[in-house]
């Protein structure tokens, strides 16, 4: 007789524009367990959550909660079903109280009996542990408490189910320990936990299992006390150790000994700690480690995209200042956001606007680029860069996310830069467009432009980059050049040291 | 005294709160001070009663305003709404109706706007500030196809109930005769109060109340959280239309007469009441109390210039924009840094 | 902040689609009415002008103010993504700087019009940026930030105009308001053409279109492009001024007289309007003059089809609702949607009979 399982997920599809965003994925879950699901960015983890909880419906597969097949319609049915989900960002409303986040939207009645909902509120979450009262405001609570809140509200609905999508991102050690004890009470009360975070320690502190998923397919099922963290590294990442090791060696990459173009000392932004940090006209290096890890937020301090509070820069030996994009982009540096959607594209202008931008922004308002021009350039690099769109009139929300990808890079290349910050540039696009993307970079870097790069795949950046400096829990851990460049040291690195 | 009530609780102030403890703070230093430097008027009781009096119904249709603005709207309709009610009950009694049914009749069309305007905002996804604009448009408009001309009511048992007033004859005062002029408060007054109390309690304790809270400081938790968002957005403009119907009927018991630019500006002075009561546009935040002493602080103000000897017909709007300015950037910058705050 | 992003907008139909149906059929609707309706006359006025007059002339000069307006509108809805509320006030506090000078001196000759329409501008300007600066500075949603001009701004002018409604007597202004001798042209129609090439120049020759649209678009991306967002916000209340001290002057201009009550009354409203019957998302983002111009003649053409038909200048906004929620019900995404839900169904259903007729 098979294992009697709390959830099982069989061969789950989901197709979206282009992508297959799941091919044939199998999950899980066990009573009162904690299930691990690691993967990359782009790996399928969230689109895997989402059609658990019905953001998406599945176009191929099969659900069973407790032996029993069902279909989950919107987010508010998996509730219904015992299915909740605690997101990064909090989905309560920090303008009620406690103990209305725990009780409001689910009872009947005209009225709201404030007291009675307030004593068993604070029953609740004495009972669980938590460090919050039920009068008090949500907004006034720590983020660690929110998240908390919103378990004990899923939990006073009788979840079977508790989905918690990087609750510890915006946590502090002793929150997280917090957070930790209350899921291990949970466990202990039979509910299934599935965990998804980027924090590999945080995996073998509190989960039983690992489940990995990488392009949207199943690496695998693990016990965690059975998969050591490098090997679990290489699994998010791509290549199997022992296949590592049997490559040879990479090929040593020229680094001519140009002069430095770009120099920080001790720079620190709101979002990032101090860091040194400095590249050579021509050099292409890259900030590596997992996701959190500090490394967009150190290049974004780079360019000023956050309000940068310390530090010197100099550029070609002279200090220069900057404190906000348009600074960084006169001095010859351009940045490729991480968030596309939000930081990247304006959706709803053309292809040809949206190339322009940079250029534009750069040459002043007084300056503007002819529309003759204008179209000269977007042909240029819809040509150059093979961008596929119907014109270069379309609107650039609604190319696919390669193609938007290429419409900025056109935007930074048209401005000629020194320096060029590429945060995940190959981010949720597919293979060939990010060879391309690849080719370019070193393309630029032969014609001496200098470039950062930034990739989840450390395959990519190993291919790209001449040097590396490797992040972890937001402080630079090491920089890897020559000979350690190869993936084993990375990951040992990103791992922590131990192999 | 209701607004001293947080100082017992061990909780901090809200933003609700804070924002309202703010406003009723400012307001007994400005009539207090009123009192100090001008005494007259100010020290007696009928002075604050007359301020009831004069503007039951811009309280009434702030309560209203209050409610939408919580939950993330904007209705300026109300005071069109409360003109077209004022014109059709003085209309109606005239032609000889019945005083219960004109009473029905307030409530009938401020609910007809409400409903027509809630369903076009809720249910269509059309924008509030045009369906209510558009509902502003055609009520100011019915009100003129009603009548051009001032109508002055000339029912009997309208007129009775118009003249009963409340007296009070220990909160009264010595006039320059001897002779003591007992406080008056008018029935409107009352029917403020009540709308007033019942609005409180309703956001407080009703669920519906709660849901407004929770849809206007995230309309995608509340979603998530299982409120119907869209029934809820919809009562809150039903309830909007309601109180203007209401807020017509005490207009009328107020003046009497109904005419074509009856509560001309209502809308606006209703929004200032309630912003400077604490309510933010944004949504999730405010209370009704708050837009009480709103009201009152925008009266007082007046009545300050007026004492104070500036005569001249443009001061009183000139403070009202100068406190309304002064309140929305106090809001700005007090709600800003506690947002830093939780930050860091 | 929370942003619901609830778009009015006509896109699907292509974004002039509703404006110019709603212009066809209330041209069609006073051609069936009364055929000579949009017939052009040339009358000769007082002043011996031979001028062109006619319903149409009417619509056209009629609209003038609130296409300017309605212009400087669409570039703070495209930046802020909200609406000034102030413009009526703004335009009263306007055309009262412009009497007050225009009185000040001894003779009105074309320099002192030029004069004083330059003071109107400034001052426009200077109440344009304290609201821009609420705004963009401050982060305060349009609506809330220009309520505070809304609520005094009549009071100013009146305060301006020292408790008067000063009058101005002089050929100039009558010429700005009415006709300039020997062009058979209303000039506020000629100034509507003007602001027009203005605004045309003002996009051709320099960036701004591109920069407001990515300001009201994605507010975080135009940031990181290097776009500094609170300047174009408050440059596009600048601009609104600039239209809101012309039309106050041709408000002014046209009765010879400052009221500080009367003098464009209500626009504001027909202003928010026409942007929104012009297509133009109230959201913010992308933007089209052109839309919130006919927006505007539409308004207009449906207030002088209403009087045509003897309804009274009071009554007029009643039906003027009914035809803007009939507009916006139409426009309506849930409606649309439904619509498209419909057609579909429709053609699900032929194409089935279809079939089972192939199957016989």
């Amino acid at each position: 007789m098979q294992e009697e399982y709390l959830l099982t997920m069989r061969r789950i599809d989901k197709r979206f524009p282009g992508v297959l965003a799941l091919n044939g994925v199998d999950f899980t879950l066990r009573d009162g367990e904690i299930h691990a699901l690691m993967g990359e960015n782009g790996a399928g983890k969230s689109t895997l959550i989402k059609v658990l909880t019905g953001v998406y419906q599945m176009d191929g597969g099969e659900i069973r909660l407790e032996g029993k097949p069902m279909v989950i319609h919107s987010p508010q049915d998996a509730q219904k079903k015992g299915i909740s989900t605690v997101y990064q960002e909090i989905t309560l409303c920090p303008n009620l109280t406690v103990a209305e986040n725990i009780f409001i939207g689910r009872g009947k009645g005209v009225w709201v009996r404030q007291k009675s909902l307030e004593k068993r509120a604070d029953e609740i979450l004495s009972k669980l542990g938590i460090p919050a009262r039920s009068t008090q405001l949500l907004g006034s609570c720590s983020l660690a408490v929110q998240q908390m809140v919103a378990i004990a509200r899923a939990v006073d609905m009788n979840c079977k189910v508790l989905i918690l999508d990087e609750p510890t991102s915006s946590l502090d050690d002793k929150e997280v320990n917090r957070l930790f004890d209350l899921m291990r009470d949970l466990k202990s009360r039979g509910v299934g936990i599935i965990f998804v975070t980027h924090f590999l320690d945080q995996v073998y502190a509190v989960s039983d299992r690992i489940t990995v998923l990488r392009n949207g397919e199943l690496v695998g099922e693990y016990l965690t006390e059975e998969l050591p963290q490098i090997q679990l590294v290489s699994k998010m990442i791509g290549k199997e150790l022992e296949e590592l090791s049997s490559l040879s060696e990479t090929e040593e990459k020229k680094t001519e000994e140009k002069e430095i173009l770009y120099e920080a000392e001790g720079l620190s932004s709101t979002e990032a700690l101090p860091f040194d940090f400095a590249i050579r006209r021509g050099e292409v290096n890259g900030f590596t480690g997992l996701l959190g890890s500090g490394r967009s937020e150190s290049v974004r301090a780079i360019f000023g995209a956050d309000k940068v509070t310390g530090g010197t820069v100099r550029i070609n030996g002279k200090p220069v200042k900057i404190s906000k994009p348009v600074d960084a982009m006169k001095h010859g540096i351009g940045y490729l956001a991480e968030d596309r959607k939000r930081d990247g594209i304006i959706a709803e202008l053309s292809v040809r606007e949206n190339i322009i931008l940079a250029l534009q922004v750069m040459n002043g308002m007084f300056k503007p680029i002819s529309r003759s021009e204008s179209e000269a350039f977007a042909d240029e690099y819809i040509k150059v860069l093979n961008i596929k769109t119907a014109s270069r009139e379309t609107p650039v929300g609604s190319l696919s996310g390669g193609n938007q990808q290429k419409v900025i890079l056109a935007r930074w290349l048209l401005t000629h830069p020194d320096y060029l910050i590429l945060d995940e540039p190959t981010r949720g696009i597919d293979v060939g467009t990010k060879l391309e993307i690849q080719k370019l970079v070193l393309k630029l870097a032969e014609e001496g432009v200098s470039v950062t790069f930034i990739s989840s795949e450390v395959e990519e950046m190993l291919r790209t980059c001449s040097r590396l400096i490797v992040m972890r829990d937001r402080h630079v851990v090491g920089e890897l050049t020559g000979q350690d460049l190869n993936q084993t040291q990375v990951m040992k690195t990103i791992a922590g040291g131990e192999a | 005294m209701k607004h001293f009530s947080f100082l017992k609780r061990k909780e901090p102030l809200n933003d609700t709160q804070l924002l309202m403890a703010i406003t009723i703070g400012i307001f007994l230093i400005m009539y207090v001070s009123a009192i100090m430097l001008f005494g007259g008027g100010f020290n007696h009781a009928q002075q604050i009663f007359d301020m009831l009096n004069d503007n039951a119904s811009l309280i009434i249709v702030s309560c209203g305003l209050t409610i939408v603005m919580i939950g993330g709207g904007i209705d300026i309709s109300v005071g069109a709404v409360t003109s077209l009610t004022v014109m059709s009950c003085v209309l109606y009694l005239n032609r000889g109706g019945n005083i219960y049914v004109s009473i029905l009749l307030a409530l009938g069309i401020g609910l007809a706007f409400g409903l027509v305007q809630g369903f076009l905002i809720s249910y269509l996804e059309i924008q509030p500030f045009i369906v209510t604009l558009a509902g502003m448009f055609f009520a100011r408009g019915m009100t003129t196809i009603l009548s051009v001309n001032p109508q002055k009511a000339a029912h009997k048992t309208f007129n009775a109930l118009r003249a009963k007033k409340i007296e009070i004859s220990w909160l009264g005062y010595k006039a320059r005769n001897g002779n003591l002029v007992p406080a008056r408060i008018e029935l409107g007054v009352l029917v403020a109060l009540v709308c007033v109390i019942f609005v409180f309690l309703m956001l407080r304790y009703i669920r519906m109340g709660r849901n407004t809270y929770a849809m206007g400081g995230n309309q995608q938790s509340a979603l998530m959280l299982g409120i119907n968002v869209k029934r809820t957005r919809f009562m809150t403009y039903v309830l909007s239309g309601l109180l203007s119907g209401i807020a017509g009927y005490v207009f009328m018991l107020h003046t009497g007469a109904g005419n074509a630019t009856n509560a001309a500006g209502m809308e606006m002075n209703a929004i200032a009441s309630s912003i400077i009561g604490g309510t933010l546009l944004t949504g999730g935040v405010g209370n009704v109390i708050g837009t009480f002493f709103g009201t009152l602080s925008l009266t007082t103000i007046k009545k300050i210039v007026v004492t104070s000897g500036l005569n001249d017909p443009w001061w009183q709007s000139i403070t009202t924009g100068g406190m309304l300015c002064f309140f929305i950037l106090l809001q700005s910058v007090v709600l800003g840094k506690r947002s830093k705050k939780k930050n860091t | 902040m929370k942003k619901t992003t609830k778009k009015f907008s006509f896109n699907g139909f292509g974004q002039l689609t509703i404006p110019l149906i709603a212009i066809a059929l209330l041209v069609v609707f006073n051609l069936i009415r009364d055929p000579g309706f949009f017939s052009i006359g040339i009358s000769h006025n007082s002043n011996g002008n031979a001028v062109l007059s006619g319903n149409l002339i009417s619509i056209i000069n009629g609209a003038s103010e609130l296409a300017i307006l309605a212009m400087g509108m669409t570039l703070v809805t495209a930046a802020c993504g909200g609406q000034d509320i102030s413009v009526g006030a703004a335009a009263a506090i306007a055309g009262s700087v412009f009497v007050k000078v225009l009185k000040a001196s001894s003779s009105i000759s074309g320099v002192t019009v030029i004069l004083a329409f330059l003071c109107a501008c400034v001052v426009a300007m200077i109440f344009g940026s304290f609201n821009g600066t609420l705004v963009a500075v401050f982060r305060i949603q349009p609506m809330i930030a220009t309520l505070i001009l809304y609520t005094c701004g009549r009071s100013i002018a009146y305060w301006i105009n020292g408790g008067a409604t000063p009058t101005v007597t002089s050929s100039i202004v009558n010429a700005i308001g009415s006709f300039i001798p020997g062009i058979p042209v209303p000039t506020p129609v000629i100034i509507v053409v003007v602001m027009g090439i203005l605004f045309w120049l003002l996009f051709h020759f320099t960036s701004l279109r591109l920069f407001t649209q990515s300001v009201g678009i994605n507010g975080s991306a135009a940031r990181l492009n290097g776009i500094d967002a609170r300047f174009i916000k408050l440059l596009s209340f600048i601009i609104l001024g600039v239209c809101v001290a012309v039309s106050g002057c041709i408000g002014v201009s046209r009765l010879g007289l400052i009221n500080h009550e009367t003098l464009l009354l209500d626009v504001e409203m027909d202003t928010i309007l026409a942007v929104a019957i012009g297509g133009n998302n109230l959201g913010g983002g992308k933007f089209k003059l052109s839309g919130s111009v006919i927006g505007a003649y539409v308004i207009q053409m449906l207030t002088i089809t209403l009087y045509a038909m003897k309804v009274s200048s009071t009554d007029v906004k009643a039906y003027k609702a009914i035809v803007i929620i009939l507009l916006v019900v139409i426009g309506s995404p849930v409606i649309k949607e439904k619509f498209s839900r419909f057609l579909a169904r429709l053609s699900d259903k032929r194409r089935k009979v279809s079939v089972k007729g192939a199957e016989e």
